[in-house]
């Protein structure tokens, strides 16, 4: 096996015990890109070599001195390109960004590089996050590297690619209504969405304010606790970041407690793939012969959540890309006359279509006359999909369902019908909506050999008892002998 | 529900974007289609419920005041598309 097919666990204990060094798992990753990326395009920009190789060797050197290299010591890790990286240009797979420079770093990647992480490059996406299968992307495709005439999903798709195709050893990922946990499930890896506020936005590039948290994309449940223990916490550059101790997630990923499931029969029916559904129902089926009580729950409003999803999601999107008027930063239309024409054309020449749509529709949602039609009204939805969680979680400890209706699907499929498009993130926006903390892992695969993904949310910051639940589920299959990268 | 190109044009102007014919015309049908779908919500009662706008904790935040660190003006405007100085250039504002 090589070495960058490892988990970023595994590596982490080979680097300490001096089994192998930081420029070895750097090579190996390097080469795997080298190998790869061709097919699978995950990055719209892999650091230079000689550099990170130079950056491993000091990590090395530190390790051979006996000093602390940091809980990510030396591990290559990639960044979705809206989450901004000092010196590094950050697109947003955007034309509109496409020669911003950040001056700054994100609150996440300046965490990754205190703990010894070695970021290797930024990754494609749907622009500004907004896709469920990364065809949106104003850049280049990224194929699903199980099957590469299918999507790898979205919007983080290039992230998930990255690590599935073990191009990267671990990932950032953005989620504002299943852009972390949907990839995750299509390219057969963990993704997850953390409580609203649990991990910093400063410096993620705004999407849907009030839904964005940041995630890790990861081939393992330890490895995503590892790496939410890195880039969790408060911080006051964030006014919305929770000031709130973080457990010890990679502790609770190994707990063994029999919890209390709850299955949303909203999200068992109509729509859904039966190979999907038998696979998260065996999956259920395990933790149930292994201890666990399994009750029946409702989410009677969730059928909702794509309505309320778009008008909340598009309203803040299209106040927070009202920033984009090729003033300060970004691309700025050529042979204008006065300030009006240059918003207008820069905009319109910068914004790829998906873009302008949500822009259309937000402002639409916003418009005088109605504001209480649409968004007031989704807001009010929104209000009533949390309580019917609050409702659901005082019968059980987590909320396990299928992360997607089917499997990645083919190149092309959806692009023409945006509402098919968004009708892919059905059982994950409602996590967003209610900002509860949800994981996605893999619980087996198609007859066709397609990942599928099984999602588990559970209550307001409660990561740990997600951790729990979703390590004992990895353990149940690894032994049933039903998931393997 | 039916969107008109005027209604396109009229939000179009709003959001600051100049859209071509066709782009009008494929806007006008697909955000019909879309809100023809988000009508589901009326559907609900929603008459006594609060709204909810984010799922922060809803509390302020303050911090001591201070001068924390900024970036400098050259960093800040390495990215702009024109500048004159430490200003930001722009094309003409009013006639």
């Amino acid at each position: 096996m090589e070495l960058a097919q490892k988990t970023a666990c595994e590596l982490k204990r080979m680097i300490q015990t001096g089994q192998v060094s930081c420029r070895e798992v750097m090579t190996s990753v390097l080469d795997t890109i080298e190998k790869r990326e061709p097919v699978v395009q995950a990055y719209l920009r892999a650091l230079d070599r000689a550099e990170l190789l130079a950056r491993a060797d000091a990590t090395d050197k530190k390790n051979a001195r006996g000093e602390d290299i940091g809980i990510l010591g030396g591990l290559p890790i990639a960044i979705k390109d809206n989450i901004c990286t000092k010196g590094i240009s950050t697109t947003c797979a955007s034309k509109i960004l496409g020669n911003f420079i950040p001056p700054y770093d994100a609150t996440v990647a300046q965490r990754i590089a205190e703990a010894g992480g070695i970021v290797i490059g930024k990754t494609n996406m749907d622009e500004f996050a907004m896709g469920s299968s990364t065809e949106n992307s104003g850049m280049k495709l990224t194929r699903n590297p199980h099957d590469p005439e299918r999507v790898p999903g979205g919007s983080s798709g290039g992230s998930a690619a990255a690590v599935a195709a073990h191009e990267a050893v671990m990932a950032l990922g953005s989620d504002t209504g299943g852009s972390v946990r949907q990839p995750a499930a299509l390219c057969g890896i963990v993704g997850v969405k953390p409580t609203y506020g649990r991990v910093s936005r400063f410096g993620l590039i705004a999407f849907g304010s009030s839904l964005d948290q940041i995630g890790p994309l990861t081939k393992d449940v330890s490895d995503a606790a590892l790496l939410m223990q890195v880039i969790s916490g408060h911080d006051p550059k964030d006014s919305t970041s929770i000031n709130a101790d973080v457990p010890d997630f990679m502790e609770c990923a190994g707990n063994d407690r029999n919890l209390t499931v709850g299955l949303p029969r909203e999200f068992f029916g109509e729509g859904l793939d039966p190979e999907v559904g038998k696979s998260v129902k065996d999956a259920v089926g395990l933790l149930e012969k292994a201890g666990c009580k399994v009750v029946e729950v409702s989410l009677p409003n969730a059928g909702y959540s794509i309505a309320v999803y778009y008008i909340c999601a598009c309203a803040e999107a299209s106040s927070n890309l009202a920033r984009y008027d090729g003033c300060h930063y970004g691309y700025r239309a050529e042979g204008v006359d006065n300030i009006v024409e240059m918003y207008c054309r820069s905009r319109s020449e910068g914004f790829g279509p998906e873009v302008k749509r949500r822009i259309m529709l937000g402002t639409y949602a916003l418009s005088s006359g109605y504001y209480d039609a649409y968004y007031m009204k989704a807001a009010k939805v929104r209000k009533l999909i949390s309580l019917d969680y609050e409702a659901a979680f005082a019968k059980c400890d987590v909320v396990i369902h299928p992360t997607t209706p089917t499997p990645a699907f083919k190149i092309g499929d959806k692009t023409e019908n945006p509402l098919a498009m968004y009708l892919c993130d059905i059982y994950t926006v409602t996590a967003n909506l209610a900002g509860i903390p949800a994981i996605s892992l893999p619980c087996g695969r198609t007859s066709s050999g397609l990942p599928i993904g099984l999602h588990i949310a559970a209550a307001h910051m409660g990561e740990k008892t997600m951790f729990e639940a979703a390590g004992k589920v990895e353990r149940l299959l690894a032994e049933a002998g039903k998931w393997k990268l | 529900m039916s969107i008109t190109q005027k209604d396109v044009e009229y939000v179009a102007n709003l959001a600051r974007l100049e859209l071509t014919g066709e782009e009008k015309e494929r806007l006008a049908r697909q955000l019909g289609d879309i809100l023809d779908y988000i009508n589901m919500l009326n559907r609900l009662d929603t008459t006594n419920v609060e709204p909810m706008a984010h799922a922060a904790i809803e509390h302020n935040v303050f911090r001591e005041d201070g001068e924390p660190r900024s970036i400098t003006p050259d960093e800040t405007l390495a990215n702009a598309p024109d500048r004159q100085g430490d200003f930001f250039k722009v094309p003409k504002v009013i006639d």
